[in-house]
């Protein structure tokens, strides 16, 4: 009986050091290996700029309720199926924002989901998709970001219940999750459509809301970009594949006019968490735009998934 | 007999709310559908894929203001739901902002009327109304396809 209590301990004791092993950040680095840090001269501010519309940053991280949308003060309350998140203050300010990090401590948060001090950040933060961009793009971005004014004042905590305030946890989730890949261009397509399907799949973290997630909180592979519940918790993020509940009657103009307006082909103008989008992308050039355009047109048809049942009157 | 004819009336008067109910959603989407309808000709010489015609530019902006006019009342208490109403809980929950849309919608329709006279000032003007669509949208309309 003795023996087998002590087996026990030993068993919970292994347990908790190979959850607390495979949940570091640096096993993470282990697994997937260090992303490039090396960033080789003075960052391209203009396409810095172009990727901080592209990335669509404002969006969360602009302050609430008022309308400078490079005032990156934090504190917009994102709710979702695991508990409410607070964007953090991403402006320059050196106590409250990122105005004390160095160019690699940015590339990791935004390549492999890490603070400076080492901490898993969630994935309400798309490093999924971010992961895309490279070290030359991400410096570009993150000396854009440091041109942009210091705003005082940190977030709120973020509000989740257990076990979703258990930051360590995500360190399994990453490794399941977080593939670590950087873009690589296809040679066997045009220059427009890899251009397209980086700002797509990349910066501009489109599958984050227009693909259903599984328990897990992780996209469902083959439904990529078919739509799903908001994950805000209100109606239903549109399909953009090229399926008939899609984008199939949309011509490639269409698409990028309504990156650039905000109007569908029928003059109806989009709404939701797509308005703030648009805010983003009408920022951008025609060629980016028309770029994203070519490569949504690209895509197989895939069904949108389940319409969650209709409530009754 | 009194029971009877009270059951009636009440039934009757349930029957007229359902009615009345199901009427100013499908009213609202007819107007608003209207509303998209109007904007095709003068979205086509904003990008220029049609020529510029002023009466069609006049037309969609009266079209803007009628509508404006009309939305506000259609969005009483027993529509939250129903139909295939895409109307968000914020329209009830801040009707007074959600009216103001409108008002300033119609006032940016009407100001706009006065100042386009030709194709330069179609073009100068004309966008500044479209912003109200989405911008009302973003807040009170909540997608569902």
């Amino acid at each position: 009986m003795k023996k087998l209590l002590v087996a026990l301990v030993v068993l919970l004791a292994l347990g908790a050091a190979g959850f607390w092993l495979l949940t570091a950040p640096s096993t993470y680095e282990l697994v997937r290996g260090a992303p490039d840090v090396t960033v080789a001269s003075a960052p391209n501010l203009e396409n810095g700029r172009t990727l901080f519309w592209a990335g669509g940053c404002a969006s969360c991280h602009a302050t609430p309720g008022q309308d400078d949308r490079t005032r990156l003060g934090g504190g917009l309350a994102l709710e979702s199926p695991f508990g409410t998140f607070h964007a953090p203050n991403i402006s320059p300010h050196p106590r409250d924002g990122i105005g004390g990090w160095d160019v690699a401590s940015f590339i990791r948060a935004m390549r492999e989901g890490v603070s400076p001090d080492g901490r898993h950040y969630y994935p309400a933060f798309p490093y999924t998709s971010y992961q895309r961009m490279g070290a030359s793009d991400l410096a570009d971005l993150f000396g854009f970001l440091k041109t942009l004014s210091a705003v005082e004042g940190r977030a709120p905590d973020h509000v989740l219940p257990f076990p979703y305030n258990l930051r360590r946890g995500l360190g399994l989730w990453k490794l399941a999750f977080l593939d670590g890949k950087q873009a690589q261009s296809d040679p066997s397509k045009s220059a427009e459509w890899n251009r397209g399907r980086y700002l797509v799949e990349g910066p501009g973290h489109c599958a984050e809301c227009h693909s259903p997630r599984a328990f897990t909180g992780a996209i469902v592979a083959d439904k990529r970009l078919s739509g799903g519940p908001d994950p805000e918790g209100k109606g239903f993020v549109p399909n953009i594949t090229q399926h008939e509940a899609g984008l199939k009657s949309w011509s490639k103009a269409d698409i990028a006019e309504l990156l650039k307006t905000g109007f569908t082909p029928e003059y109806d103008a989009v709404g939701g968490s797509m308005g703030p989008v648009i805010r983003n992308t009408s920022q951008l050039g025609d060629a980016d735009r028309g770029a994203m355009a070519e490569y949504l047109k690209s895509l197989p048809p895939v069904a949108s998934p389940p319409r969650p049942a209709k409530k009754a009157d | 007999m009194l029971r009877i004819a009270i059951a009636t009336i009440a039934v009757a008067l349930g029957a007229t709310a359902v009615v009345a109910q199901s009427d100013v959603i499908a009213q609202r989407r007819e107007i608003m559908k209207g509303v998209g309808a109007a904007t095709k000709d003068p979205g086509g010489m904003l990008k220029g894929e049609t020529p510029f015609d002023l009466a069609k530019v006049q037309k969609a902006l009266a079209t803007y203001q009628d509508a404006a006019q009309k939305m506000p009342t259609l969005y009483p208490e027993n529509s939250k739901t129903g139909g295939e109403t895409t109307a968000a809980p914020k329209i009830w929950e801040d009707m007074a902002g959600f009216k103001d849309h409108f008002a300033k919608f119609a006032a940016d329709a009407q100001k706009a009327s006065a100042a386009i006279k030709d194709e330069a000032t179609f073009k100068a003007n004309f966008p500044a109304v479209l912003k109200n669509c989405g911008g009302c949208h973003e807040t009170y309309r909540v997608k569902k396809s």
